[in-house]
């Protein structure tokens, strides 16, 4: 029988997996964006299991409302980085220090 | 095992191998396509949980528009992609460190995690029974009722993102014709035409 447990395992490893990926590419902010998607979506999973877990409807409303920021993130993000790439030629982090902070 | 505990592991295994090659591919192209398998399979375990309509969100919304617009910047920008996988080694420690303590530590509150005893009397919204009213309808029933100013704030907010994504990345050139509608309207004869009375013989000097 599969239960939460089972659902909350998957989702912890995809946590990890996208924290993990985060520190790995310091270079590419592309793979940044993307594992930033897989901790967004381990947190949905999460939602989800708990939802359907408890019989209760608000978790799949909020994971509608995560869905919509992750989206909005995404094509941010990607603006961002196709505005700096145009500027600065890469897309390392190491090199955003324009402002000097 | 059940049918469901098979497409469960099957699922599963899918999404956290997946996850795993988006971190680790050299070439992001894979990456994204990696992406789209994690997200596919995990609307999989969306309609396992009985949550049909986000699963067919997930698709729509990841794998119709995010993924395709990671596909396109990864292809559009011209970056020389093997030189940025070289020095990935240098920061395996470190994160294979990080990502070993956030284990632990999920560990640990796994561990001494319980469910509350009067958790289903705290319920925001009880799911009806899949019998009674399918899960569309259902959360079509409550967004559009006691979430609808946050559901139109959603809405808000994707707005606010595409307004802002084009304001980022529109690019105005300076040496390229184009076309003025305002002096066009203002454009009237008594300025653009002009008579000349031509002498006969000498032609416009």
């Amino acid at each position: 029988m599969v239960g939460l447990e089972h659902y909350l395992t998957v989702a912890a490893a995809l946590f990890v997996i996208g924290i993990f990926g985060i520190f790995l590419n310091r270079k590419n902010v592309i793979v940044i964006l993307m594992s930033i998607e897989l901790v967004l979506l381990a947190v949905n999973i999460n939602l989800v299991a708990f939802s359907a877990h408890l019989g209760d409807l608000v978790g799949q409303v909020f994971t509608m409302f995560i869905l919509t920021v992750a989206a909005a993130e995404a094509a941010i993000g990607l603006a961002i980085l196709v505005c700096f790439f145009r500027n600065r030629g890469s897309i390392d982090v190491e090199d955003v220090n324009v402002m000097k902070g | 095992m059940t049918i469901a505990a098979l497409a469960f592991y099957a699922f599963g295994i899918t999404v956290v191998a997946s996850g795993l090659l988006v971190v680790l591919a050299r070439n992001p192209v894979h990456s994204v396509l990696w992406l789209i398998l994690a997200f596919i399979s995990s609307a999989g375990l969306f309609v396992l949980l009985g949550a049909e309509f986000v699963a067919m969100l997930l698709v729509i919304v990841y794998v119709g528009a995010v993924a395709v617009l990671f596909l396109f910047v990864v292809m559009m920008l011209d970056i020389d992609f093997a030189a940025l996988k070289a020095e990935m080694a240098k920061y395996v420690p470190l994160a294979a460190l990080i990502a070993l303590i956030l284990m632990m530590q999920m560990a640990l509150a796994y561990g001494a995690w319980t469910t509350s005893e009067v958790a289903d009397r705290l319920r925001g919204a009880p799911a009806p029974a899949p019998a009674e009213m399918h899960n569309t309808r259902a959360l079509g029933m409550i967004i559009y009722d006691r979430y609808l100013y946050l559901f139109q704030a959603a809405g808000l907010i994707l707005l606010v993102a595409m307004i802002g994504a084009i304001v980022l990345t529109l690019r105005h050139r300076t040496n390229i014709k184009r076309q003025d509608v305002l002096a066009q309207i203002y454009r009237d004869p008594a300025t653009a035409m002009e008579l000349k009375d031509v002498k006969p013989g000498q032609g416009l000097g």
